[in-house]
């Protein structure tokens, strides 16, 4: 009865709007030894991103593998580290934290793997898997973990028998909601999904992206949404980011990026997916060549190489900050700006 | 003629707890220039047939078949001998993940030079000639210096086109693409295909799409075949089955679509694919399907006629509403 009302509680205090993490300017570097006598060389895996999580809406971050999404969401679950700039979560400077702060700010945020067949331990059945979270952080009492990972099943949509047995007799969608389960049980604030449906089935794939949905309304929940399914993003996301390289190339609200896209990776991303519609005639931008080494990115704006627009200035010097049509882009030839000019 | 043509494909698994149907009845013709594409979740036995074409099946596995022609010739009683001479060189297959499917121990250009060692009467310094000359007709930059890498120095996209240069090594005449894209960056995804595209229109090959995405049958196929559970359950060129799908499975697969989706909620398929031991009795799709009626669930359906996209239904849909219900 005591835990109810404490849940009641917790809820009550949770507003949708509220800002619960600010990360500024955040950088992830990594160094590379060179040898014994050579000098280590710097690999920018994530090189300044910018951006609030907001109770009750989604973040999405998209890009191609090697594009850093995946660094930012372990920087944001303070797995590892961040190199530069600051990231406030709630009310705490995540940076210079001590290791007490931390501690409990780790329950706060939680992730969820993209793949759920090597997320969960073969050997642990599933009650064990829903229970060990408390079991570290919390003191309560077996029979109180129990109860909790129950009740936390039975909102995810798995059965009261599931409690005993193990992953393997699971399919992949199921995996995926004890995975979710798992991270919610301690009651985070925000809950980093790094690709969770992409070793999906579409029809399961449906599932458990309404089931996100209603556990972001039911818990006032703020998402860090990876993904590079852009059909998913436009479903899911209320905010998007594009990524390229470490670095954010564009950033706005979902509708204006979808409709309006101002960075020409943006645009190139959008007509590579393809759309379930035979009859519907698009222009694609094919974009030629691969992501270029990190270690060794391009001068100038890292896209240049593979930019179907690219000038001269590209080549020199990094793009500034243009805000056009809702959107924040890094480009020295926005869309927008580009195509007043041709008028 | 048509280049590859099999009617009532199946495919049993011997178990130890009995046999276990992975493919039921399964028809296909592909005709040169074509693309068929095969969708489906997984565990559909979309690539179990497509391996089965191939022999690529362990002995466990019993292949039946009533037909199953190449260019006319009934590869059904032709000797293995003669049939290896076929696979890989006329019809040839590229896997779906290529960093497990390439041999982690030999360069890429070995493992090309070794199909074309087999198949054709090159000498020594041609082969590489012209594994050279592969790679850069996929796409791979510097491919002088790339033949002698290996699979690890190269990344998921660079593979997939290794895998792609092997398969067309000896100009194959009907190319079979498992899931050749979904390891993939979208960007990289779209580069493939259009290379796909490119190589069947110049040498006018017949291509067999698996897959999963309707996003990529939608720009790809000429044709598609939906598989649910081993059988096929509809077939229907390609724009007729986005404006107007028969079989309540496609409608529903559609239907789950992100991009589709109109309201909070994304309509959803409840449960999961029937495996082993969970096979309803009637029609498989009847514990998933929102028209499903009594008899779904005694009786077996059969194949509807063409103009229904030979939907394995009772109640084949029309414009989303079932047919025949009083029958």
């Amino acid at each position: 009865m005591v835990e109810t009302d404490m849940n009641s509680q917790a809820k009550a205090d949770r507003k949708a709007g509220e800002t619960v993490l600010v990360a500024d300017d955040i950088k992830r570097h990594y160094e590379i030894p060179q040898g014994a006598f050579g000098k280590p060389r710097i690999l920018k895996a994530v090189d300044g991103a910018s951006f609030t999580l907001q109770r009750g809406q989604t973040l999405a971050v998209v890009g191609e593998s090697g594009c850093g999404k995946s660094t930012l969401a372990r920087v944001v679950t303070m797995i590892e580290p961040a190199s530069g700039g600051s990231l406030r979560i709630g009310k705490t400077d995540v940076v210079n934290a001590s290791r007490s702060q931390l501690a409990a700010l780790r329950s706060k945020v939680q992730i969820v793997f993209q793949n759920p067949y090597g997320s969960l331990n073969p050997r642990q059945k599933i009650g064990a898997a829903l229970e060990e979270p408390l079991l570290v952080n919390t003191n309560l009492s077996k029979k109180q973990r129990e109860a909790k990972a129950r009740a936390m099943m039975a909102e995810v949509g798995l059965r009261p028998e599931h409690y005993d047995r193990y992953p393997h007799m699971f399919s992949g969608g199921q995996r995926q909601r004890i995975a979710i389960a798992r991270a919610l049980m301690l009651d985070p604030s925000i809950l980093v999904l790094d690709e969770p449906t992409s070793a999906l089935d579409v029809s399961i794939q449906a599932q458990v992206l309404n089931l996100l949905r209603d556990i972001q309304k039911r818990y006032n929940l703020a998402y860090l949404f990876i993904s590079h399914d852009l059909s998913v993003v436009r479903y899911i996301a209320d905010e998007v980011m594009v990524m390229y390289l470490g670095h954010p190339v564009e950033q706005g609200s979902r509708d204006a990026i979808f409709a309006s896209p101002q960075h020409p990776y943006t645009k190139a991303l959008l007509s590579a997916t393809p759309v379930a519609d035979p009859e519907g005639k698009r222009e694609r931008i094919v974009l030629t060549g691969e992501l270029p080494s990190p270690i060794a990115p391009p001068p100038g704006c890292t896209f240049h190489p593979r930019c179907p627009m690219a000038a001269d200035i590209c080549k020199r010097l990094v793009p500034p900050v243009q805000r056009v049509c809702g959107t924040t882009s890094w480009c020295h030839r926005p869309w927008e700006a580009e195509t007043e000019s041709a008028a | 003629m048509s280049l590859l043509e099999f009617t009532n494909l199946s495919v049993e698994f011997e178990t130890l707890n009995g046999g276990f149907r992975a493919v039921d009845n399964v028809s296909l013709t592909v005709d040169p220039g074509e693309v068929v594409a095969i969708v489906g979740e997984s565990g559909s036995g979309k690539s179990v047939s497509m391996l089965a074409v191939m022999g690529l099946l362990p002995w466990t596995a019993k292949v039946t078949a009533d037909r199953l022609t190449f260019q006319g010739r009934d590869m059904l009683s032709m000797r293995p001998k003669e049939k290896r001479k076929i696979i890989g060189k006329d019809i040839s297959m590229i896997f779906q993940e290529p960093t497990t499917s390439l041999n982690p121990c030999f360069t890429v250009g070995y493992q090309i030079i070794e199909t074309l060692k087999k198949h054709t009467d090159l000498s020594r310094a041609e082969r590489k000639n012209r594994a050279i000359e592969l790679l850069r007709l996929v796409g791979i930059p510097a491919p002088e210096r790339r033949v002698t890498a290996f699979p690890h120095q190269l990344s998921g996209g660079m593979n997939q086109r290794v895998m792609i240069a092997m398969a067309i090594a000896c100009d194959p005449k009907l190319l079979i693409a498992d899931e050749p894209t979904t390891a993939l960056d979208v960007t990289i995804q779209a580069q493939i295909l259009e290379l796909l595209i490119k190589i069947k229109e110049e040498n006018d090959m017949g291509l067999v799409l698996i897959t999963h995405d309707m996003g990529v049958v939608a720009e790809t196929a000429d044709r598609v075949i939906v598989q649910y559970a081993g059988q096929q359950v509809e077939q229907q060129d390609v724009k007729g089955l986005f404006r107007d799908p028969h079989h309540p499975y496609t409608a529903a697969l559609l239907a789950a679509l992100p991009e589709r989706a109109t309201g909070d909620q994304l309509p959803s398929i409840p449960g999961v694919v029937p495996g082993q031991f969970d096979r309803p009795a009637g029609c498989l799709f009847s514990p998933r399907c929102s028209f499903v009626f009594d008899r779904c669930h005694k009786e077996q359906p059969t194949q509807a006629g063409k103009e229904l996209g030979c939907a394995l239904c009772h109640t084949p849909l029309v414009a989303g509403k079932p047919q025949n219900e009083a029958a």
